[in-house]
């Protein structure tokens, strides 16, 4: 079993399903779009979904072209309370501090993401990663997008 | 103004005082082992003749048909893997099972387990309404077939089967048949509100469980009709007619008894209370959420079954919304497992994978109110509207 997962059937205590911090991002979740951003929002769009779970993820990103740092990130999921918190959560890692660069935030693991969250029941852990697929495809689509311009 | 509502009684309901008052005297004085001669052997020996004469009643029964249990999945096993065991064909081929794709997993995991020890087992699909019908049962029938287990009122959307046609059929199909076929269903969901009479229903078997009836948990029963054979799924004594071994729970089995018979005092009252409050509940729902729509037949339901899909927002996450004002419901969609499928109940339905995880059951039950009901629908409205905002479905 990995370091970062923990079953919380194993714990006493349970002041809620998750951790304090999934329950925090699940009812204050961050950097969600209500409404579907317009073209010029956004530099790329990345698009994942998990057809036998049904959750669908979709992560907008724009990029500061000076520095190759994410300046901005918009998202949408349908999904379980994990999964919008691990998007929230990720959400916040690769904006906050000035932003990652599109090299950092590739690299990015669900693990990582699972850490920040005070870990995840092993059962849930496949609903932490379509945050960072989306992630990965709208950042492929924007260097897509650089090179075919 | 944070309220407790609870709409989860095909989950579990709590206990009623008067079930709970008739069981304390077993856990403390009456303590004894019912199968001990002496004086609080035969004390408890005589609550187990009791309750047994009580619950045998219920079924329309003779107290040598009725088998006290660990509770409705145990009742279920029991009923499914003792026959079909005690029965079996000779030969390759052990014998034939007629079953739905909308039975609850205690009846598929044990029509699974007897599907590796050699039996065949038929899955019949029931309709987008979760209805099967008794031409379907007639048609699956082969000459191999021993048993037939159709849920009487399903747990999730609360359909109920045309168990007593199914039965007639079965029953006509059974004259001069040499192995005549024997006839299961699960009524743990439907014991509260519908008759449980095996004649009527022309059943022989019937699971019925006491923590779906405000009686305590890890208690069932099993009606056998008398003659049909079974073979015990749990050895080490004579116990209840050598059906089930262990010592009897005494508690546990007169609180079912208590509960059963409370249930079937207040069973029309309640029903007209409820069925009134669910068809309002709906009716709210479905006129205040758009793309709401309710799972399940409209009419053919259990009084206190709604069983709704939010298109575009996944069941976990407004259980868990609601649970934050107070409100405890349910989710069909099982996303938690290795295998992340949504409930086999409701895509038996033939709705959207999408839409299957949306789907919200809420179970009223004794202590439910209006008041209840108004403050669910108000968070409801919220929740569905805030959880679709994030939502990356339409």
């Amino acid at each position: 079993m990995k370091k970062y997962a923990y079953d919380v059937k194993d714990t006493n205590d349970r002041k809620w399903l998750y951790s304090e911090t999934i329950k925090d991002h699940f009812f204050n979740p961050r950097n969600f779009l209500a409404e579907e951003p317009k073209n010029e929002e956004f530099d790329a769009l990345g698009v994942v979904d998990h057809s036998m779970c049904g959750d669908v993820m979709k992560m907008w990103i724009k990029v500061d072209k000076k520095n190759n740092k994410i300046k901005k990130v918009g998202w949408k999921t349908f999904g379980c309370a994990p999964a919008i918190s691990a998007t929230s959560m990720l959400s916040v890692m690769i904006s906050e501090k000035g932003g990652m660069t599109l090299e950092e935030a590739y690299k990015i693991t669900p693990s990582a993401i699972t850490k920040r969250m005070g870990g995840l029941p092993l059962r849930k852990v496949h609903c932490s990663v379509l945050g960072d697929q989306a992630l990965r495809k709208a950042i492929d689509n924007y260097k897509k997008n650089q090179s075919a311009d | 103004m944070k309220k407790e509502v609870y709409l989860d009684h095909a989950s579990t309901t709590p206990i009623d005082p008067l079930v709970l008052r008739a069981m304390l005297p077993y856990l403390k004085s009456h303590y004894g082992n019912a199968s001990a001669i002496y004086r609080i052997g035969r004390e408890a020996k005589n609550a187990l003749v009791s309750a047994r004469k009580s619950v045998a009643n219920v079924f329309g029964a003779r107290e040598n048909e009725v088998v006290f249990t660990g509770g409705g999945s145990e009742s279920i096993s029991l009923a499914l893997l003792g026959y079909a065991r005690a029965n079996a064909l000779k030969g390759e081929n052990k014998g034939h099972i007629i079953t739905t794709n909308a039975e609850h997993s205690a009846v598929l995991q044990a029509c699974e387990q007897l599907q590796k020890e050699g039996y065949k087992v038929t899955y019949l699909p029931v309709d987008n309404e979760g209805l099967v019908t008794p031409a379907q049962v007639v048609k699956a029938v082969n000459k191999n077939t021993i048993l037939v287990s159709v849920i009487y009122a399903n747990n999730e959307i609360g359909t109920i089967a045309p168990i007593g046609a199914i039965g007639r059929e079965i029953a006509k199909i059974n004259i001069g048949r040499a192995h005549k076929i024997a006839f299961h269903t699960d009524a743990c969901q439907a014991a509260g509100y519908l008759n449980l009479h095996a004649n009527d229903l022309k059943a022989d078997l019937i699971s019925i469980n006491a923590s779906k009836l405000y009686g305590p948990k890890g208690v069932g029963a099993l009606y056998v009709r008398d003659g049909k054979k079974l073979q015990p799924i749990i050895f080490g004594g004579m116990q209840e007619m050598s059906k089930r071994a262990g010592t009897e729970n005494i508690a546990g089995i007169v609180g079912l008894k208590v509960a059963l018979e409370l249930a079937l005092k207040r069973r029309l009252a309640e029903t007209k209370r409820l069925t009134k409050m669910r068809d309002y509940f709906v009716e709210q729902i479905v006129k205040t959420i758009p793309s709401a729509r309710l799972n399940g037949h409209p009419l053919k339901r259990l009084p206190n079954n709604v069983n709704v899909s939010f298109s575009g927002i996944e069941g976990e996450s407004a259980v868990l919304y609601l649970d934050a004002a107070g409100i405890a419901c349910s989710t069909g969609s099982a996303c938690n497992s290795t295998v992340q499928k949504p409930s086999h109940v409701i895509l038996a339905l033939g709705i959207s994978k999408s839409d299957a995880h949306s789907a919200v059951r809420f179970t009223l039950g004794r202590g439910t109110t209006m008041k209840d009901l108004e403050y669910t629908l108000l968070h409801l409205q919220e929740v569905v509207m805030k959880l679709r905002a994030i939502s990356a479905v339409k």
